[in-house]
């Protein structure tokens, strides 16, 4: 059970969207803005009050690879792996991105709750290639070094 | 309306929904695992793709019928087309079906052979996942799960309780619960339902067959016996009996050569239900209170009020199910007579799997003792008679024992539904003369209707019924009659759609064909009936003279509120 805090905040979401059936996603999405993930009990909640059954929200929230059930770290770092970035030699990057935070394909988040390390499928930019994010930031034609210096100044400013 | 060529012969058609069902109306038994013409219509097998002539191939489920169209169901390319989507199928399928529960009744395992798959060139790369055995009622083996969607729509559509539902997506989709939790955490009624859609052994009934022979073989141990009313209509189905054709006293037979001790009816314990709801009714008509008086005798339904509309609990009638007011009666019994110092085990068979969910609750249990100590579907039931090297159809009939083995044609019927409405108003009209009971009868309480409607006057009153089959249609009712839209007296719910003949635990397959062969057979039962009201069942007077005399409350109800 979750503090009654997260409910009311879930609460006024869905009021944001109106009670409908449609609204599902959008409602989702906006949770997980405000929270960084979706914690499962409001994803039960939501489905509640919108009268959808528990089990097709849960459906819907893991079709979609964005939703996560898991708490996010403050920075969430997507390394794009589409053909275009992949050519341009983007697992390097991922590879220095793992050793750099001690993550790996098992672990996406560090224990400070600073860093999530994904990967996707593509971002949309191949004309940046390789590309990655920090929440909505696009950092183009990356390099491991690029990266190491980036994860070094994100710290930093965080020190 | 129009015509169609099938295959260069031309067909008519009228309102047929979907080109699929011309073609098998035409005939031809185009093969399916995800269509089932009572569920939304989901085009995810292809099994039933045809061929235009332009060579255009399209799934037929999902096609309206258009005049003039031509069409071809059996081309190389089809062939060719059915036989890789079997060979895929089985590519991830766990293929041990020499010991699996529906060996024998799989669609995959009847489509592989009849398409002539004999060859899966691929290796199953797909982790195995645990079997789910948590619930009492049903068990669910994922790693055979060909995601058709039957049960995912089944539970959401027919019964309203969406308990299962595709999670994640690709390669990784499995049907599971909200969270992948285990069934004993879900809201599942136990219905079984989605049992009897699902093409394979994904999700099968959870077997309680070996203790039983440990029980007959014991010396000490008297195994006694009752069968339900839907059970006779659909034992014989494996054996070659006519579907529908009441084959009670063949199972009597088979049962004693099996070893059962005492064989006796439920439809005796749904004479005592009758008995005591229909005395309930009439009581909480002149208090005026808790109406409309839900039953209580389907399992499914209890647990679905519970979990879905806890505050309209109080209107459940108080009167146990058949079967558990048969096994305090017999448990009873048993404490009052020494039968020889032999243990008693009460087994009942049924046609539903959420009897087996029943016997463990709470308030089914008397000074301590539960009333009925297993649950055997009629499913389980055949396969114990084939375990005995009986043939069931070979048998002459038998009759039941004494003291418990006359029941009413009114206790009859409970097996279909609107069954128990007419079996109490039998009770409350109390004249067993032809009139009376054809009168009753076109109530409109009979039919497969999903909500019927019945205005019946007893007394000075105009007492207002609802019956009701199919939780997703008892659960619109509950809406209507929460918001104050409608308004009944008596509420009769079966959580299976035509109520019990087509239950969880029913032999498969039952289509359309069977489900009517089988509300017959329950019909015919009660026209052979002699009696046909529960207060003229000789033995239930004489059961409430002495063993019952002081302690029908006490036997008969459930009174989990006022302990």
């Amino acid at each position: 059970m979750l503090d009654q805090a997260y409910y009311d905040k879930a609460q006024e979401i869905i009021e944001q969207h109106g009670v409908a059936q449609a609204s599902l996603i959008p409602i989702i999405q906006d949770i997980q803005t405000e929270y960084r993930y979706l914690p499962p009990e409001l994803l039960s909640f939501v489905a509640k009050q919108l009268g959808i059954n528990e089990a097709k929200a849960y459906s819907v929230a893991t079709f979609y690879e964005n939703f996560s059930f898991e708490p996010k770290g403050k920075y969430i770092i997507k390394v794009c792996d589409g053909t275009a970035c992949h050519v341009r030699r983007s697992t390097p990057i991922l590879e220095r991105l793992y050793s750099e935070l001690g993550l790996s394909k098992n672990k996406a988040t560090t224990d400070d709750m600073l860093f999530t390390l994904e990967t996707v499928s593509c971002l949309g930019a191949c004309g940046l290639a390789p590309v990655l994010t920090v929440n909505d930031k696009v950092y183009p034609s990356m390099t491991p070094d690029a990266a190491t210096e980036l994860i070094q100044e994100l710290r930093g400013g965080e020190a | 309306m129009g015509y169609m060529t099938i295959n260069n012969r031309k067909v008519a058609f009228t309102d047929e929904k979907n080109v699929l069902s011309v073609i098998r109306k035409s005939g031809i038994d185009l093969p399916t695992f995800c269509y089932h013409s009572e569920l939304s219509t989901y085009g995810a097998c292809r099994m039933c793709v045809v061929e235009d002539e332009r060579g255009k191939v399209f799934a037929s489920c999902s096609e309206v019928p258009r005049d003039g169209m031509v069409i071809y169901t059996n081309t190389p390319r089809l062939q060719h087309h059915r036989k890789m989507i079997i060979e895929l199928l089985l590519a991830s399928h766990c293929r041990d079906c020499t010991t699996c529960h529906t060996n024998g009744t799989c669609t995959l395992q009847k489509l592989a052979n009849q398409l002539g798959v004999s060859f899966v060139r691929f290796e199953n790369n797909k982790p195995q996942v645990p079997i789910d055995e948590s619930s009492d009622c049903i068990v669910i083996d994922s790693n055979k799960c060909i995601l058709c969607g039957d049960c995912v729509r089944t539970c959401d559509e027919v019964q309203g309780v969406g308990i299962l539902d595709f999670a994640f997506r690709g390669s990784n989709m499995k049907v599971m619960p909200a969270f992948n939790r285990i069934m004993a955490d879900t809201d599942c009624v136990g219905c079984g339902q989605c049992r009897t859609v699902c093409p394979t052994g994904a999700i099968t009934i959870k077997q309680n067959i070996s203790p039983i022979w440990q029980h007959i073989s014991e010396k000490d141990t008297r195994v006694v016996v009752q069968i339900a009313p839907a059970v006779r209509v659909a034992v014989g189905d494996k054996f070659g009996v006519p579907k529908g054709e009441n084959s009670l006293g063949k199972l009597a037979a088979a049962l004693r050569m099996m070893g059962f001790d005492e064989i006796y009816d439920t439809n005796f314990g749904a004479d005592l239900t009758v008995m005591e709801e229909s005395a309930e009714l009439v009581e909480r008509l002149e208090k005026g209170e808790n109406l409309p008086l839900f039953t209580s005798c389907c399992p499914g339904w209890v647990k679905f009020c519970e979990t879905r509309y806890p505050e309209l609990k109080k209107h459940i009638s108080t009167c146990r199910s058949p079967q558990q007011m048969f096994g305090a009666v017999l448990k009873e019994d048993a404490r009052v007579n020494p039968h020889d110092g032999k243990k008693t085990v009460v087994v009942s068979i049924m046609p539903c799997t959420a009897k087996k969910a029943e016997i463990h609750r709470p308030e089914h249990f008397t000074d301590g003792e539960q009333h009925v100590d297993y649950v055997l579907t009629t499913t389980e039931v055949t396969r114990m008679i084939q375990e005995a090297g009986i043939d069931l159809s070979t048998l002459e009939p038998e009759a039941l024992d004494m003291p418990f083995g006359i029941a009413s044609g009114a206790a009859a019927i409970f097996g279909v539904t609107g069954g128990v409405t007419e079996a109490v108003l039998r009770r409350l009209v109390n004249d067993d003369s032809q009139q009376a009971l054809q009168e009753i009868s076109f109530t409109g309480v009979r039919g497969t209707d999903g909500l019927k409607e019945a205005v019946v006057t007893l007394g000075d009153r105009e007492v207002k019924i609802a019956v009701v089959n199919g939780l997703a249609n008892a659960g619109k009712l509950m809406d209507q009659i929460q918001s104050g839209e409608v308004y009944y007296d008596f509420v009769e719910v079966m959580a299976c759609r035509r109520g019990c003949i087509a239950g969880g635990g029913q032999p498969l397959p039952i289509g359309p064909r069977t489900k009517k062969a089988r509300v017959e057979g329950i019909y015919r039962v009660d026209s052979m009936a002699q009696i046909k009201l529960s207060n003229e069942n000789p033995i239930v007077t004489t059961l409430y003279d002495g063993l019952l005399k002081g302690k029908e409350h006490k036997l008969l109800h459930n009174h989990t509120d006022a302990e």
